[in-house]
This record gives structure tokens, C-alpha cells and sequence, in this order.
């Protein structure tokens, strides 16, 4: 790519200039000052974005050949390789300039948000840090280093959401994702030992070659019931992207996660590391087309997630919570394009919305700091003419999000709408539905918030009143450059990335299941798309919840309270969660004490404890305390005991 | 001939070593345990063993008996004290003695060790040398337990010299250490003294 | 004629006597001491012979390293019950019950 740098190097130093950054400013944190920390960081971020950039010329524009090498072999076991690699292709490259540009724009964020905050410098190293552990899982070309990736995001994002340490909600929160993390990992790993199984590799290359000549494979996990390993294995990977990418029932740390720093839940909670699943997921095309059991799963628990996870978001009082249930509400949709085989699809929207909720998150950031470290919405209202770069870049964000016609979010989440209706595996139907409804409910709480926030009376106390002013650069900096992509990215790629040739060596979707290249058909490029979709169904939807959304909370704000009343039981239902954190915390928590405690009571204390190690040490001690008779301490006496011996001996060898 | 001296010695050391164990005083048994052992050594000249008989003279009856006997004369013991209980016990010392014996006559009185297995070999010439068919054995196949063996007395040597060795807190002795470190400035002190004048008064 | 089981009945007896020693002398341990040297040279008479009428030197090697090794054994138990009789003031082994479980 570069002429007098081997491709190799170029990925390496994209991957390290990050890590090095992290590992100076964690180091060296006592020694250097707030300034040092953020340049070098910054400068790492910069230096990879500014190479990614290239990558992404050299591979979308210059259609280089998909780089598959290894640059480092760890171990070597029975003919099986542990190693580092990379594999860069379209995605890849993609995901590259996702992540980095994303990272570098929340690096600058940064400066102004945590300001005056103690933990300034580690805070830099960790997401520095998080940025090299996203780096290697999306350029990772076998399953164990996109493991590595995978904890080591997860490591980067618990240490991140129990930022404030001293701060019990947050530590609450970070083991909350840990452990839930936990559960997804594990099915993650065992899908990852599935798949050794069967391939005895764990290079992608390899097990997608062979994934086709072992599609009829089959397991007995139960005896005498016959599975067929490929849905096993998928379905057991989907677990992994079900815990990082939050899909219910997994779902239940994602807001509790907004107990970070806003930065970080525009970064990894919003906009690259909870996408990893989906990531992973369209990296496993191979594998997850070779089963349709586990699309039809993969997409009921999308559906699910889009709608049930929409209606959360239209109670919520905390800014950022909001914001959290729509990034759960879109993880859901995105998920639903992977269960439709639409994989460029969801890869097009997990981009678009990239930008649009990271932007969305930096505002939600940005209003905070101007309101002094409030969050509840209730005590907001009318910020329009103190903040105005933040409303205007708010405003593009959400019209995205809601799917506005010509901002990006339109076009991305139109397609997944589309292709779930073009799609006929089981629960196609049910999915459809739910993203449907799903468009009115994302318009109505999106547009909620954006007009209780930045509209109506002003309910903020006369203190924070007095110093309610626009963000310094360094935060609105970020928010424009995020919101001319979240604007204008959907129509520049939509005809590349989802109708044309830009997923083609990299996606491989079955002809039977090939949804996208169905709507192809229909598809004039993106200001025909605009036409078309003002008529059709989810344009209606939308419009229909920005008007429930401004008769609400603009024309007659005393309604919702009503509604509240009248409606109570749906909303204690609403307002519990559904009870998943009730039933986690009563059913599996309490369960698993109750279990612990019984093991322990009879297991540990009793049994090993009681008979096993305190009963054998007794028993040694009624033992010896009856055989210390013999010892007399007298030297003839044990003399004598010799002497018997070698009598008795001599005895045996004689006779 | 060979037969005579044998059973002479024999008989020698089979007594000795009964007045060693049945003897009241350690002193005696000293010299009676001397005694068994150069007849033993005479017993051992007799199997061609000069070396090791040489050696058991000069080691044992030369350098451990003497120490014995330093150490009996050393140690304030009261001899009436320690041999009561004598005649209780000799008839379980019998026992047990004529028992082992009888298990020992068992064993190397049979047929596995007579005549036919066990031939007596050709003497030796006048010229043979024990010693240097040992010390051939000794420093090629041996040597690295013969290094041992050298490691196992030197150990011997400290471990005795510090067990026995007792420092008496008001004993004078050297601390050779802290004569070579010594300066000069410790031992030697310069005092610039100020000459005083004294006060003649004339005409005193 | 001298067989090889004239010396060794000699040993055994030597052995023998040596063992009845540590039952009769139970209370002195410098005899004690004698007593185990006795049962060396049993056992070292023993391998001479062996030796003799094999006509292999490694049992008379083997007699060398018993000697250095009980050579060595004599000196160390003799410091030993030096500094014994210098702490307790006595060597009658029934004195001696410290090990008494």
C-alpha cells in the first residue's frame, strides 16, 4: 500500500500506535502531565485513523487483494496453530475507520468532558486501550485472538463502567456487565470449542472453506437426540454476540452501563464495542448461513429486543438511559438483519449508527456539562437558546436515528425493514412487525426527549440557570464532525455497501436467503429510495410518532401523567424492566446463593471440611493418640523395635 | 596353620567383645573394644585384606578409640548409676542374642555357602599388592564416591568442632577480624596541644 | 580348611554379641556407641570375606567407605553426647525421654 512499507507493517502499526499510547500514559500517569497524556493518546488514535483512512482507500476504492497473513505464531499444539493475525478485507476496513474515527472523535471529546476529573490521564490510557482491543478483534483472521479482542473489550469496557470506583451504583453496574458478560462468554467460547471440534482449526479461512463439507454433521448433546452441529455451534457463537451486543435476555447491563463516563458510553456502548457481536456474526456468514435454525433464533431474538427494548426508552427520566434503551432498541434491528441474512445490512447500520449515536451520546454529554452533572430530563427544558450547537447536532442525530428520509439512519434501517419483509424463514413475519412498530416507538421517545430537553419551559433551578452556556470546542468539535456523517454517510455508500459488489468477497449469503439481492431488484439509487419511502409504511410510522411525540410533550405536556395514571399497570410493567433485573436478582442470583449455600453447608463444611479433612486429621489424631503409647522416648526401646524387625526379617528369608 | 590362627583370633575377638559389653567400667570396655579390633585385623590379614587391616589399626584402634577414651575420661559419669539394671536384663540381651544367632547360623551355615560355591582362592604371590589393586579400583571406578567420602569427613570435622565449640561470654579470645580492619586514627589519637606561657614576674 | 562360612558365623556372632550389648548396657550410651562399632566391624568382616572369595575388590571399596563413613559417625555422635552431658549433665539414656509422644 504504502511503497516502501510491507501491508503487514502498515496493519501492525494501526494496531500499536493505540496500545503504545495506552501503556505510556498508564505507565507513566504519576510522572506526566494531563497535556503529555492526552497528546500521546491522541496522537496514537490519530496516527491509526490517518492509516485506516488509507486502508480504506487501498481496499474499497483500489480494490486491493484481502490480506490473510499471520505475523506471529504463539504456540503450536497437536498441528493446531494459536496465533496473531490479521485479515483485512472490506469489512474490516470499514469497521477500521469506524472504530478509529469514532475513538479519535471521543479522544478529543474527552478533553472537555473530563476536564476537571482526577482520573483524567487513566482514563485515556483505557480507551486508548480499548481502541488497540477493538483493533484486534476486527482485524483478527482466526477465533482466538477475536476472543482475545473480544475479553479484552470486555475487560476495557468493566474497568470503564466502574470508572468512578468510589461510586457504589457504578460498581455495581461494571460487575453487573462483567457477570453478564460472563454468561455470553461463556456459550462465546464453547462455540469456539465447537468449532475446533469439527475443523481442528481455528483460522477463518480454513473453517470457512470446510464449514460447507460438514453442514450435515451432527451432535448427540443429550443421548439419544441428535442436533445438527452446525446450528449447535452457531447458536452457541450467537450466545457470545447476544451478551456483547446486549440482546435480550442478556440485555440487562447495557443501561446500568451508563453509570460510566459519557464518552465512553458513546464509544463502547454505543457505537463500536456492543456492535462486536454483530461484527462477529457477519464475519461467521459462512457458518450461520449453513443453518437456518439458528437465523430464525438470531432474528425472533432481534425482533424481540428492537420492540420490547423501544418501550423502555419512552419512560425513562435519565438522559442517558434513554439513549441506552434506543441503542438497545437499534443492536435489535441490527440483529434482525443478520437473522434475515441481510448481513451487509446490518453491517450498513451498525456503521450509520455508529455516527448518529455516538453523536447523539456526546450531546446527551455535552447538555450534561451544561447542566452541571444533571441527567433526569424533568429538570431540563428550553436548552434550545443556550446550547445551540448542541440542539442543531441533537436534531440531525435523532432525525438519523428515527430513520428520517435522506439522513443515513433512513437508509440503513429502511433496508433491514425491507429485507425482513423480503425474508421467509420462520419468524420473518414476527420480526417484521416488531421493527415496524418499532420505527413509531424509536420516533416517539427520541423525539420525547429531544423535546423535553431542548423545548418547553425551562425547569432547571435559577443556579444552574445562571451558568447554562454553550460547551467549549473541544466537546461541539466532535458533535459537528459526527453529524456531518450521520447525515450524509447512508446515501454516499448505501449503493456500494448494500446493492453493489463492496461486500462480495467477504459476506457469503446462500441463494436461497438472499433478501438483499431480491430488493436489488427494486433498487434506483438512493433519491428514488427517498420517494419511495416518503409513501410507504415506516415513513408514516414515523411521522405518526413525531406527532404523538410534539401533541405530547409540546402541545399538552399535563397528558403524560394521565396516561400514566390510567395506564398504570403497563407502566409499573414498563417501569420494572419487564422484571428481568427482578428475576435475575430473585430467580438466578438468589438461586445461585441458595445453591452456594447449600454446597457449602453440606458440601464444603460438612462433607470435605467435616469427614474429609477434619475428620481424617481426627482420626489421625484418635490414631496416633492410642499408638503414642509405644513411644517411650527410651533409645533401647526403639533399639529393640529395630531388632524384632531385622529378627523377623531374617525370619521370612530364612523360612 | 591358617585354620590355628584363625580360630585363635577368632577366639580372641569373641571374647574381647564379650568383656567389652560386660565390663563396668566405659575405660575398660575401651580397651577391650581395641583389642577386638586387632584381632579382627589379624582375621582380616588372613582374607588378603592388608590395606583395610592396616587402616582399621591406625583409624580405629589409632584415632576413634582414643577419642573414646577422651571422652569417657571427659564426662563426669557415675558408673554405679549406669550398669544398674545389668542382671534384669541380661536374660532378654540373651534371648534376643542367641535368637539373631540362630537366624545368622541359618543362613550362612547352609549349602549355599559351603565348599562347593564358595572355593578358597589360590593364595597370592609374595609381590601382590593389596593396596595398589585397591588404589586402582579406587581412583577409576570409585572416585566420585571416594570425592564423597572426603565431603562426608570434612563435614564430620565442622559438624563436631561447632557442635562442641562453646563460647563463654567472659572468655578472652582474638577477633582476628577486627585486628585486620583496624586503622590507625582507631589506635593512634594526634592532641595538638597549645603551648602555655608561663608568667615570669621579674624580679620574683 | 577355611570356608567362607567360618567368617561369616564369625560375624554373625560379633553381631550378636554387639546387639545383646545395647540390651545389656541400655543406660550407658558411650557403650552403646562401642556396641554399633562392634556391629560394623561384624558387617565389615563379613564383606571382606565375600570379597576374599569372590575375588572382586569392590567388597574391600565398600569396607573403605564404611570406615570413612563411621570414622566420621564416631566424631559427630561423640561431639554430640559432649554437648548432651554438658546440657543435661548426665548420658543415662533413660534421662534422655524427650522424644516421648
Amino acid at each position: 500500500m504504502f511503497e516502501n512499507y510491507s501491508d503487514s507493517q502498515v496493519y501492525l502499526a494501526i494496531v500499536l500506535a493505540p496500545l503504545i499510547g495506552s501503556i505510556f500514559a498508564g505507565i507513566f500517569n504519576a510522572y506526566i502531565s494531563k497535556a503529555v497524556a492526552h497528546t500521546v493518546t491522541i496522537a496514537g488514535v490519530g496516527i491509526s485513523f490517518i492509516l485506516a483512512l488509507f486502508v480504506f482507500e487501498y481496499h474499497a476504492f483500489n480494490d486491493a487483494q484481502i490480506y490473510n497473513e499471520t505475523v506471529y505464531t504463539w504456540l503450536v499444539s497437536d498441528g493446531i496453530r494459536f496465533e496473531v493475525g490479521f485479515l483485512v478485507d472490506n469489512l474490516t476496513s470499514m469497521m477500521l475507520v469506524v472504530v478509529s474515527f469514532v475513538s479519535l472523535m471521543v479522544h478529543l471529546y474527552t478533553i472537555g468532558y473530563m476536564q476537571e476529573d482526577p482520573g483524567y490521564k487513566r482514563f485515556f490510557s483505557y480507551i486508548s486501550l480499548f481502541t488497540f482491543s477493538m483493533y484486534m478483534l476486527v482485524m483478527s483472521n482466526n477465533f482466538l485472538q477475536l476472543f482475545f479482542g473480544w475479553e479484552a473489550v470486555g475487560l476495557v469496557s468493566y474497568l470503564l463502567i466502574g470508572f468512578y470506583y468510589k461510586k457504589e451504583s457504578a460498581i455495581f453496574a461494571n460487575m453487573k456487565a462483567f457477570l453478564v458478560n460472563r454468561v455470553g462468554d461463556f456459550g462465546f467460547i464453547l462455540g469456539i470449542a465447537g468449532v475446533l471440534m469439527v475443523f481442528n482449526t481455528l483460522d477463518y479461512a480454513d473453517v470457512f472453506s470446510a464449514a460447507a463439507a460438514h453442514a450435515d454433521q451432527t451432535i448427540e448433546l443429550i443421548p439419544g437426540k441428535e442436533w445438527s452441529m452446525m446450528t449447535v455451534i452457531c447458536i452457541l457463537l450467537f450466545i457470545g454476540a447476544m451478551g456483547k451486543s446486549a440482546q435480550v435476555p442478556l440485555h440487562v447491563w447495557l443501561p446500568d452501563s451508563m453509570e460510566g463516563p459519557t464518552p465512553i458510553s458513546a464509544l463502547i456502548h454505543a457505537a463500536t464495542m456492543v456492535t462486536a457481536g454483530i461484527f462477529m456474526v457477519t464475519r461467521m456468514s459462512p457458518l450461520f448461513e449453513l443453518s437456518e435454525t439458528a437465523l430464525s433464533f438470531i432474528l425472533v431474538i432481534g425482533a424481540i429486543t428492537a420492540l420490547f427494548m423501544g418501550f423502555l426508552g419512552i419512560i425513562q427520566n435519565d438522559i442517558k438511559r434513554v439513549v441506552a434503551y434506543s441503542t438497545l432498541s437499534q443492536l435489535g434491528y441490527m440483529t434482525v438483519a443478520l437473522g434475515a441474512s441481510a448481513y451487509s445490512a446490518a453491517v450498513f447500520h451498525l456503521m450509520t449508527h455508529a455516527f448518529f449515536k455516538a453523536l447523539l451520546f456526546l450531546a446527551a454529554g455535552s447538555v450534561i456539562i451544561g447542566m452541571h452533572h444533571v441527567q433526569d430530563i424533568r429538570q431540563m427544558g428550553g436548552l434550545k437558546k443556550y446550547m445551540p450547537i448542541t440542539y442543531w447536532t441533537s436534531l440531525i442525530g435523532t432525525l438519523a436515528l428515527i430513520g428520517f428520509p435522506g439522513f443515513s439512519g433512513f437508509y440503513s434501517k429502511d433496508s433491514i425493514i425491507e429485507a425482513v419483509h423480503a425474508s421467509s424463514i420462520a419468524g420473518s413475519d414476527f420480526a417484521y412487525y416488531s421493527v415496524l412498530i418499532g420505527v413509531f416507538i424509536t420516533a416517539l421517545y427520541s423525539l420525547r426527549l429531544f423535546f423535553i430537553v431542548f423545548h418547553g419551559e425551562e425547569r432547571m433551578d435559577h443556579h444552574t440557570k445562571e451558568h447554562l452556556k454553550e460547551s467549549p470546542w473541544v466537546v461541539w468539535l466532535p458533535l459537528v464532525l459526527l453529524a456531518i456523517p450521520s447525515v450524509i454517510i447512508g446515501g454516499m455508500t448505501i449503493s456500494s455497501v448494500l446493492y453493489g459488489d463492496y461486500f462480495n468477497n467477504v459476506v457469503y449469503v446462500q441463494q436461497a436467503h438472499d433478501v438483499l439481492g431480491h430488493l436489488k431488484e427494486d433498487y434506483h439509487g438512493p433519491f428514488s429510495m427517498i420517494l419511495h419511502g416518503i409513501s410507504s409504511a415506516p415513513f408514516l410510522l414515523m411521522a405518526a410518532g413525531i406527532v404523538v411525540a410534539w401533541f405530547l410533550y409540546m402541545k399538552n405536556p399535563e397528558l403524560p401523567a394521565k396516561i400514566k395514571n390510567i395506564f398504570s399497570p403497563i407502566y409499573y410493567v414498563l417501569d420494572s424492566k419487564y422484571g428481568f433485573d427482578a428475576f435475575n436478582e430473585k430467580v438466578i442470583a438468589a438461586g445461585t446463593r441458595g445453591i452456594g449455600n447449600l454446597l457449602s453447608k453440606f458440601g464444603d463444611i460438612l462433607i470435605i471440611d467435616g469427614i474429609i479433612v477434619n475428620g481424617s486429621a481426627k482420626s489421625v489424631a484418635w490414631f496416633s493418640g492410642l499408638i503414642r503409647n509405644i513411644q517411650t522416648g527410651y533409645l533401647y526401646h526403639y533399639a529393640f523395635a529395630m531388632i524384632l524387625g531385622l529378627i523377623g526379617l531374617l525370619y521370612i528369608t530364612v523360612y | 596353620m591358617e585354620t590355628f590362627v584363625f580360630y585363635l583370633f577368632s577366639a580372641f575377638m569373641v571374647m574381647s567383645a564379650l568383656m567389652v559389653i560386660t565390663v563396668h567400667n566405659p575405660v575398660r570396655a575401651a580397651f577391650f573394644l581395641v583389642l577386638t579390633f586387632f584381632s579382627s585385623a589379624a582375621v582380616w590379614l588372613l582374607l588378603e585384606a592388608e590395606f583395610l587391616a592396616v587402616i582399621l589399626i591406625i583409624v580405629y584402634v589409632g584415632a576413634v578409640m582414643v577419642l573414646f577414651l577422651f571422652v569417657v575420661m571427659m564426662l563426669d559419669i557415675n558408673i554405679a548409676e549406669l550398669k544398674r539394671g545389668f542382671v534384669k536384663n541380661l536374660p532378654l540381651a540373651v534371648i534376643v542374642a542367641i535368637a539373631m544367632f540362630t537366624m545368622i547360623y541359618f543362613v550362612v551355615s547352609g549349602e549355599h555357602f559351603s565348599v562347593e560355591h564358595f572355593a578358597p582362592p589360590a593364595r597370592h604371590t609374595a609381590d601382590y599388592s593389596n593396596i595398589s589393586e585397591l588404589g586402582q579400583v579406587l581412583y577409576t571406578e570409585y572416585v566420585f564416591a571416594f570425592e564423597i567420602a572426603a565431603v562426608i569427613l570434612l563435614v564430620g570435622i565442622v559438624a563436631a568442632i561447632s557442635l562442641t565449640l562453646r563460647r563463654r561470654p567472659n572468655t578472652r579470645h582474638q577477633k582476628i577480624e577486627d585486628q585486620v580492619a583496624v586503622k590507625s586514627e582507631d589506635r593512634l589519637r594526634v592532641v595538638k596541644v597549645e603551648p602555655r606561657q608561663r608568667k615570669y614576674e621579674v624580679g620574683k | 580348611m577355611l570356608t567362607l562360612s567360618h567368617f561369616l558365623i564369625l560375624g554373625g556372632i560379633i553381631f550378636s554379641i554387639s546387639l545383646a550389648g545395647v540390651f545389656i548396657n541400655r543406660k550407658n550410651i558411650i557403650i552403646l556407641l562401642m556396641c554399633v562399632e562392634l556391629m560394623l566391624l561384624a558387617v565389615n568382616t563379613n564383606f571382606i570375606a565375600f570379597s576374599y572369595f569372590l575375588g572382586d575388590s569392590a567388597g574391600q571399596v565398600f569396607v573403605f567407605f564404611i570406615l570413612t563413613v563411621a570414622a566420621a559417625e564416631a566424631a559427630i555422635g561423640l561431639a554430640i553426647l559432649v554437648v548432651l552431658f554438658r546440657n543435661k549433665r548426665t548420658i543415662n539414656v533413660e534421662d534422655l525421654d524427650t522424644l516421648k509422644g
